[in-house]
């Protein structure tokens, strides 16, 4: 035996060891300082008219009700449209168009399409249905949000699919089941979980983002769920508000950042605790 | 004591038909599976060169060969599974029943549901037990519920599977070992009543006890169904088929009656194989 040798590897499995824990001590240590800017100036202004109570006019209290509201819809709207299409797009790419010309081509331009930045789509949104309807309008937004949602969903949802072994197709097809009843009650049901998952890291991904919507949805100060109409959301009213000279509507943007961040945060949390467990149990 | 192959069509009756061919090419009375000239290609490379072989009717023929030797790829022929990729390709004829299964138009999924097939690897599918079974069954029939609580204890008893699930119909499948999970990839496949089952390796990812009762399971059905099981286990070759076909490099080196493959191989090839000098 070397024992030269053998220190050596020693002291290099020591140094970067020691690298590595320096290196994740950096990137969560700007995490738990953002948090904790956020939660130490955010906190204090979190109450019960934050719920209530639509955006008030500066100088007056408020909350940031229209803008939650709004931004439920925006969500809702951009996954109803993105997520299903998604789905298909990726079953399409694992289980029939695998190999083919026509799936290499779609899933590069779901690439590039997955890492454009996401104003590039509200500007496309604005030339496409804002200026043609003559005003901003939550159905835009929503559109806007499901081009984010689509490449999110398709690349997911084909990762997920590949996961289930080709032996589980073999045996459905074996017993005779068409090809399309193997891939909706076998291998949906294998990688239901795995799409799930993927469907609620694109809301994560869509309900912060705050370009896009300032060419789609814009804002509103009242109340609206009307989808012909500009609609408020949190991202956008956030970028408003603190921007702004006002104490009490910088107070209003502290609270919705907190706000908007707890529930990213909670929806990773619950796609990393439960839905595993769920695959699991199987 | 030296005995001569004998023909297929005459297995253990009567004095032994010697004949000069170690494989059986010609037709048969009893066979339930003929197969003529068969290439099989992936993609460019060839797997398969002109297998001619006939799979007798209710009983166990064994495909044994080293890896690699396309017992698994012809097994793959006979319900056309391969037909999932693209790029793999079966010319010659299959004949089942008097219809050539690799011609153009067969209903595949029909085929299937008529050759049934147990892969290497067990495979539950993600859903109870009850449904394991059901599934294939209500891809074909249409039961009344108390109909398929039938059809699903047959298939379970006949797999030899009854006794340790009857209590858990509707727990997972997946939640089984792995023996109990192949004797219930075993009762799917029974459930919509196949006339042939194709074993692929059905034993080689369990232990003893399971493969013992595999075994024992196959002895039984083979009153009803004809079973073709594929095994690179030579003794298990030995214990449960009535046939066997030895395979290398793509091409059947010899087919006969299990007990004279074994005992008295026609071919050097078979018997340096049966005697472990290679493979």
């Amino acid at each position: 035996m070397d024992r030269y040798l053998y220190r050596k590897r020693r002291v290099l499995n020591l140094l970067s060891l020691t690298l590595a824990m320096l290196a994740t001590l950096f990137g969560l240590f700007w995490l738990a300082w953002l948090l904790w800017t956020l939660v130490s100036q955010g906190l204090q202004y979190i109450n019960w008219d934050l719920f209530a109570v639509a955006t008030p006019p500066p100088g007056e209290s408020g909350g940031l009700s229209n803008a939650i509201v709004g931004s439920l819809i925006l969500t809702a709207l951009g996954v109803a449209i993105g997520a299903p299409l998604g789905v298909l797009a990726g079953t399409y790419l694992s289980e029939f168009g695998r190999g083919t010309r026509f799936a290499a081509v779609t899933r590069f331009v779901s690439d590039v399409l997955l890492s454009a930045p996401s104003i590039i789509l509200g500007v496309f949104v604005y030339e496409m249905v804002v200026l043609r309807a003559g005003h901003f309008s939550a159905y835009a937004g929503g559109l806007a949000l499901a081009l984010i949602v689509l490449p999110v969903v398709v690349r997911t949802t084909e990762d997920m699919l590949r996961l289930v072994p080709d032996r589980m197709r073999e045996a459905a097809a074996a017993l005779g089941a068409p090809r399309w009843k193997v891939v909706v009650s076998i291998v949906y049901r294998a990688a239901r979980s795995g799409i799930l998952t993927g469907i609620l890291l694109a809301v994560a991904r869509v309900s912060g983002e705050t370009a896009p919507l300032l060419f789609t949805a814009l804002n509103n100060q009242f109340a609206s769920t009307r989808l012909d109409q500009p609609i408020a959301n949190l991202p956008v009213v956030i970028f408003q508000f603190a921007m702004s000279p006002y104490d009490d509507w910088q107070h209003l943007a502290w609270a919705g950042a907190l706000l908007i961040t707890t529930a990213i945060l909670l929806l990773n949390i619950i796609v990393r605790v439960f839905l595993p467990s769920a695959e699991r149990r199987h | 004591m030296v005995e001569p192959i004998i023909r297929l069509d005459a297995p253990d009756r009567g004095p032994p038909q010697a004949v000069a061919s170690p494989a059986p090419d010609t037709p048969t009375a009893s066979a339930k599976v003929e197969i003529r000239g068969l290439d099989f290609h992936y993609g460019k490379s060839q797997a398969l060169f002109d297998i001619n072989l006939a799979i007798p009717e209710r009983q166990v023929t064994a495909f044994i060969g080293p890896s690699g030797c396309g017992k698994s790829t012809l097994l793959r022929c006979l319900n056309r599974i391969y037909a999932l990729y693209p790029g793999h390709r079966a010319s010659g004829e299959v004949i089942l029943d008097g219809h050539n299964i690799l011609a153009k138009g067969v209903d595949l999924n029909l085929l299937r549901a008529r050759v049934g097939m147990v892969f290497q690897a067990p495979t539950p599918f993600p859903m109870s037990i009850r449904d394991n079974i059901a599934y294939g069954v209500r891809l074909y029939e249409r039961l009344s519920r108390a109909k398929m609580d039938r059809r699903v204890s047959w298939a379970l008893k006949q797999a030899a599977l009854w006794d340790e699930v009857k209590d858990k119909l509707h727990q997972s499948g997946t939640a089984l070992s792995g023996g109990q999970q192949q004797r219930l990839c075993i009762a799917r496949a029974i459930a919509i009543k196949p006339e042939i089952l194709l074993l692929d390796e059905p034993a080689s990812a369990l232990d003893p006890i399971s493969t013992l009762k595999i075994e024992e399971l196959i002895d039984e059905l083979k009153r009803d169904y004809t079973i073709v099981i594929v095994t690179h286990n030579m003794q298990q070759a030995a214990r449960v088929s009535d046939y066997t076909a030895f395979m290398y490099l793509g091409k059947l080196i010899e087919f006969g009656a299990t007990r004279i493959l074994f005992t008295n191989p026609a071919e050097k090839q078979t018997e340096d194989y049966i005697t472990g000098r290679y493979g």
